[in-house]
């Protein structure tokens, strides 16, 4: 989209570059396993509104740091912040809570619970998920309010006629759909998708990006790690490659494509070269 | 042999006072195991601070309501003072933890050090006299036939039971509302619930309190009935028939434990009587003797359960399709 992309416009594909408005900042960031720095970034920025995808091969950090900045993870040393407000030491349920969603590199559908139920647990708000308000709470017409919006969502989703399953009975690529749509329910404001194309087919690819890019029109960041060029080509307003920890390149995706050093971290350095 | 008598004997036992407290019981550990996920191995332990304190209490000049509060208050903490420490760990450090705990307070009533208030091996007797005082049931038999209860026994059975029927409709509520959605969601992938803005930590130890809360009105019904309680009353065995009920009732289901005790306590007094029965009538010759019945019917038992475990997995009450899902995984 035109419009979104223009908020980037003029910001220079330089790692660590500060943005307009940015949502996600990060500063000064380590995470090492013994002696392995899984993450070290510097400074990073995610502007608001925007599809920013998170590539790199394997072993780069990406879900490490997607780990760290969902409270997943505890890392050694930085700072994080989203809407201004720091994250550091906040539990994964509150940032949640705070507008940060995040999906699973392997779905986590709960299983023997339905697929409405699956989106019906995570609407927010809902005074019965208390103990004492669950015995004696007025819960049953939120109950009915969220109900409908997990149906209006199922039905965009193309789950609809699922509703009533177990979760643990849908093919991958629906439970993929689910996750999504499941996260929604939180109504984040960020909404970090791990390798959400990653064993669906093709067909079904095309429509799970159509429903990402339907995220950022209703004003939600995604960020989402891919592994798909041509994927990440179709949809991003911005790239962000990371290898061994590092952040070593960020930019529109055309550049990110062609920046040597992201050749490199792809296909080993030194490629091409007659010795 | 009589197989009639042996048959209402099993019914007896199947609506005696331990099929209810053992209902009770699983009930608790139900909410814990079955829609929490919690593997609760020191359950006996809610069942022990539950009657110690009722005992002690009166023992010590306290009224009986005071006990059976001070009771559920002791069974409570147990489960915050055992789930705070460990419920943010594994699932396996939980049952390691509980199942120590569980012996831990055994050894503690049983030793001399605390004699003065537990009496330590002997116990405490004769603190429920104020609870059959109450009984409003006149002098008699009550009962069908040879089925016949007298009048305090019947007391303790409709009380027992009736605290059954009060739990199951507590935890009916509990758990078909968004608090019971969230609980299962835990039980199936506790970071997808974190992921979602739940406090996974709060809710299992919520679940973990209410459960050992009714573990220890389990204990108070037992000591009622039995106007004793003794260190060797609770071995960690009663936790594993505890469970054992809730897996062959169902787990994650209401009725489950009900009818989960029932069966375990008909099967067990059935074998029970048709062992001595074959024994007395020499079928096994030299090779079995009356002090073999004991182990027998828990050997037999095991046969039931391996074949329930075979043919219905999920238990008697459980939805087959949820077992084929949780494999599926």
């Amino acid at each position: 989209m035109a419009a979104e992309r223009f908020s980037l416009e003029g910001v220079a594909a330089v790692p660590g570059v500060p943005k307009p408005d940015p949502v996600v900042v990060i500063d000064d960031l380590g995470r090492a396993f013994g002696g392995i720095q899984a993450v070290d970034v510097a400074h990073l920025e995610v502007q608001r509104g925007t599809i920013t995808s998170l590539i790199g091969p394997n072993g780069a950090g990406k879900t490490t740091l997607f780990n760290v900045l969902t409270g997943f993870d505890r890392p050694q040393h930085g700072r994080w912040q989203l809407n201004g407000g720091p994250l550091v030491g906040i539990p994964a349920f509150r940032v949640a809570r705070l507008g940060m969603v995040r999906t699973f590199q392997l779905t986590k559908s709960l299983a023997r619970l339905t697929v409405l139920e699956n989106l019906m647990v995570a609407a927010k708000d809902q005074v019965g998920e208390s103990f004492w308000g669950s015995l004696f709470g007025n819960w049953r017409p939120i109950e009915a309010a969220n109900e409908d919006k997990a149906l209006a969502s199922l039905e965009r989703f193309g789950l609809r006629h699922m509703a009533g399953e177990y979760a643990g009975g849908l093919s991958g690529g629906q439970r993929k759909l689910l996750e999504m749509a499941r996260a929604l329910m939180v109504d984040p404001e960020v909404v970090m998708l791990d390798e959400p194309t990653a064993g669906v087919n093709p067909a079904l690819t095309q429509s799970l990006l159509e429903h990402i890019k339907n995220l950022r029109r209703d004003g939600m960041t995604v960020v989402f790690i891919e592994h798909d060029m041509d994927v990440v080509q179709e949809i991003s307003d911005w790239v962000i490659c990371m290898s061994q920890g590092r952040l070593i390149a960020e930019g529109p995706p055309g550049e990110v494509a062609r920046n040597p050093s992201v050749i490199d971290a792809y296909l080993g350095k030194h490629h091409g070269e007659i010795t | 042999m009589d197989l009639g008598k042996i048959l209402i004997d099993a019914g007896r036992a199947a609506v005696g006072v331990p099929a209810a407290v053992y209902a009770l019981s699983a009930i608790g550990l139900n909410l814990q195991f079955g829609y929490t996920g919690l593997l609760n191995f020191g359950h006996v332990a809610s069942m022990l601070v539950g009657a110690y304190g009722l005992a002690i209490t009166v023992d010590q000049g306290g009224s009986m309501w005071l006990g059976i509060v001070v009771g559920l208050i002791l069974a409570v903490l147990l489960g915050l003072l055992m789930g705070v420490p460990t419920l943010r760990l594994r699932a396996d450090y939980l049952a390691i933890v509980t199942i120590a705990v569980g012996e831990i307070l055994r050894l503690v009533v049983r030793s001399r050090f605390a004699a003065p208030l537990t009496n330590a091996l002997s116990g405490i007797q004769g603190f429920a006299d104020s609870f059959y005082d109450l009984n409003p049931i006149p002098v008699g038999q009550y009962g069908i036939g040879t089925f016949r209860f007298d009048e305090r026994l019947t007391f303790v059975l409709l009380v027992g039971w009736g605290l059954v029927g009060l739990t199951t409709l507590l935890i009916r509520r509990l758990t078909r509302s968004p608090w019971g959605r969230v609980i299962r969601a835990i039980r199936e992938d506790e970071d997808a619930a974190r992921s979602l803005g739940k406090n996974v930590f709060a809710y299992k130890l919520q679940s973990l309190m209410v459960g050992s809360a009714i573990g220890g009105l389990a204990g108070i019904v037992l000591a009622i009935a039995q106007q004793n309680v003794g260190p060797d009353n609770y071995l960690p065995l009663l936790t594993f028939y505890a469970f054992t009920i809730v897996i062959v009732g169902g787990p994650g289901t209401l009725r489950g434990p009900i009818i989960g005790s029932v069966i375990f306590w008909f099967v067990f007094s059935f074998f029970d009587g048709f062992m001595t029965g074959a024994v007395t009538e020499g079928w096994f010759g030299d090779l079995l003797d009356a002090t073999d019945i004991g182990p027998i019917r828990f050997a037999l038992f095991g046969v039931v359960l391996m074949w329930l475990m075979t043919y219905r997995p999920q238990g008697i009450f459980g939805k087959r399709e949820e077992l084929l899902i949780a494999d599926g995984r």
